[in-house]
């Protein structure tokens, strides 16, 4: 549901069914709606048939790059030599994404059960839920849950345990996550090896995402086939997903839909529009990381991971970014550089470099000093930024910054130019 | 004479019990370094070089590693900060719903003079701060540990009196 809202009548609320009801958050009330049976459940599975069960659903990760879960499972070692973790990836900084923030902060007990299920999968004694330092509430929330389901015995030999991150949106990519865990600096790790050969500790290490574990306990309790059939367009997407919605928009909130659900109709509908007397000018479809689409993309693409692609851009985490017509591109792309400068790890110098040079001659475009040769240097510098990294930070701040030059690059001539006031920056 | 203040340990007693709580988690002493930086900060409001050099030795790495460490992570204060920690988120979506104001009207309510500095009162620092992760609940604010969300210009001076 659009928590603060009440569920709107196109939503399909499967994980979000709880937001906002208080008595879910405590360990009988979770036990009360149903809770943790499908833990029990998934305890009497043998692990590969469980990881099968998955595979079926054709559940996709959620945190952004879409990766089948079913299929990570399955690349942990068969036979067990060594221990393996689950590490469980609750450090939500994309700009644009609030959703692992409600599920954590409504439903505690969701995310501790898929997590159980999923250390049985892939046979882990251990699982540490690594949550982002501002994240306090939900943070707060997470510890009583666990305090109470750990007391009440449910996990069995799994030992489940909360790790606060300290500020760093790096950490979020899954080598660099490991890397805090392991009291690093959270810098990205080069792959291969995988997490599945040598993860957190070196050991063996499946990473989920929140979204993804939550919907695991559902996909057990209903069948791989119900999961499945949830679909309105590609049957590479299943499910539903959390989309966050926000900017200039009426309502903005989480929204629960099924994957192949049109963004216009989110959008508008949905979360309400745009304000009265102002119009749609851009939309960014799945957190700060992806492609920009102006209005008429918006208008025509559909929320899955297949339909976002089709229109040049990726589903990401869905956190959708909203701009109605006052908003000034230029400027909220040189806000979003400066995000990507301010978090890149600096560990490889595309990335340094380009990201902090990309803020530069953006904020001097800005301020009424750039050439039109500069909008040719930014294309430039994304194409170094694009593919030549260890982790896709570097990309995440091209992405962006391309798009935005190709679909409103007469706003950025109208700085060059003088047609527009100096911003200050 | 040296009126240097002798530094007093963190680990001891029932933070030291904590610790060794938090240690029995990890398959590497290392592992506990981001908490126990945390349980410094909780401590003493900041992290001293002393601090780490504490830090270093009771889980058996080098203090400038650790010095490594805390100069990664952004919520770890390198100096101390006014009793009142703000961050203001002004990441873009935040950004275009007004955030900067937000940021602008808790300089003026407290008297700090920029994002970063602190009050001459020594009671407030503001900083901005990159995406809160709250963005449909525009703007979020963190103040110390209280997280408010749905933060307007004009609830800054209400918020500010709340915490003087």
């Amino acid at each position: 549901m659009g928590y603060p809202h009440k569920s709107h009548a196109r939503e399909t609320v499967v994980l979000s069914k709880h937001f906002g009801d208080a008595d879910a958050k405590s360990f009988k009330g979770w036990v009360k709606r149903g809770g943790y049976e499908a833990l029990k459940q998934a305890q009497a599975m043998d692990p590969p048939a469980l990881i099968e069960e998955v595979k079926n659903s054709g559940l996709r990760g959620r945190g952004g790059a879409g990766f089948p879960t079913g299929l990570k499972w399955s690349f942990m070692p068969k036979e067990k030599k060594k221990a393996h973790y689950l590490c469980v990836n609750a450090d939500e900084s994309e700009p644009g994404t609030f959703k692992d923030r409600e599920i954590m902060r409504w439903t505690p007990h969701a995310l501790l059960e898929g997590t159980a299920i999923a250390c049985h999968a892939i046979q882990a004694e251990v699982a540490y839920i690594y949550i982002r330092g501002e994240f306090t509430e939900p943070f707060q929330v997470m510890q009583t849950a666990l305090t109470e389901a750990s007391a009440a015995g449910v996990f069995g030999k799994t030992q489940i345990y909360l790790h606060r991150g300290a500020g760093a949106y790096i950490c979020g990519e899954e080598t660099a996550l490991m890397n805090s865990i392991e009291g690093k600096r959270g810098n990205p790790r080069i792959k291969p090896p995988f997490p599945a050969a040598a993860g957190v500790f070196g050991l063996p290490t499946t990473i989920n995402n929140v979204e993804t574990l939550v919907a695991v306990p559902h996909i057990l309790k209903n069948g791989a086939a119900w999961y499945k059939a949830m679909c309105l367009s590609n049957p590479k997407s299943t499910g539903t997903k959390l989309f966050s919605v926000c900017g200039n928009v009426q309502r903005p909130g989480n929204y629960e839909l099924t994957m192949g659900f049109p963004l216009k109709d989110l959008v508008n509908d949905l979360a309400g529009g745009v304000k009265a007397g102002r119009t749609l000018k851009a939309c960014i479809p799945g957190g700060s990381s992806v492609p920009i689409l102006n209005r008429e993309e918006t208008e025509s693409c559909l929320l899955d991971y297949e339909g976002c692609v089709e229109k040049g851009t990726m589903l990401g985490s869905g956190g959708v970014i909203v701009f109605d017509d006052t908003a000034d591109m230029v400027y909220q792309i040189m806000r979003l550089a400066r995000f990507y400068a301010h978090e890149s790890c600096a560990q490889c110098t595309q990335c340094r470099e380009g990201t902090a040079w990309t803020t530069k001659i953006l904020e001097r475009v800005l301020s009424g000093q750039g050439k039109m040769k500069d909008l040719d240097l930014l294309l430039d510098l994304s194409e170094n930024m694009t593919g030549k990294t260890i982790c896709v930070l570097s990309d995440s701040c091209a992405a962006p910054v391309v798009s935005g030059i190709r679909k409103f690059k007469s706003e950025f001539e109208a700085y060059i130019t003088g047609k527009k006031r100096p911003a200050a920056a | 004479m040296s009126t240097v203040e002798e530094y007093q340990p963190v680990f001891t007693g029932k933070a030291r019990e904590r610790l060794d709580d938090i240690l029995s988690r990890y398959p590497t002493k290392q592992a506990a370094l981001l908490p126990a930086l945390w349980m410094v900060q909780e401590a003493r409001g900041w992290i001293s070089d002393r601090a780490m050099t504490e830090v270093a030795e009771v889980l058996g790495i080098t203090p400038a590693y650790v010095k490594g460490v805390v100069t990664f992570y952004t919520m770890y204060h390198q100096h101390p900060v006014g009793r009142n920690f703000v961050q203001v988120c002004t990441t873009t979506p935040c950004n275009i719903c007004g955030a900067e104001g937000v940021l602008q009207a808790f300089l003026d309510a407290t008297g700090a003079r920029e994002a970063g500095a602190t009050s001459p009162d020594g009671n407030w620092t503001i900083i901005e701060v990159e995406c809160l992760g709250a963005c449909g609940f525009a703007t979020p604010v963190l103040v110390n540990d209280d997280f408010i969300d749905g933060v307007t210009a004009e609830k800054v001076p209400d918020i500010v009196k709340r915490y003087r």
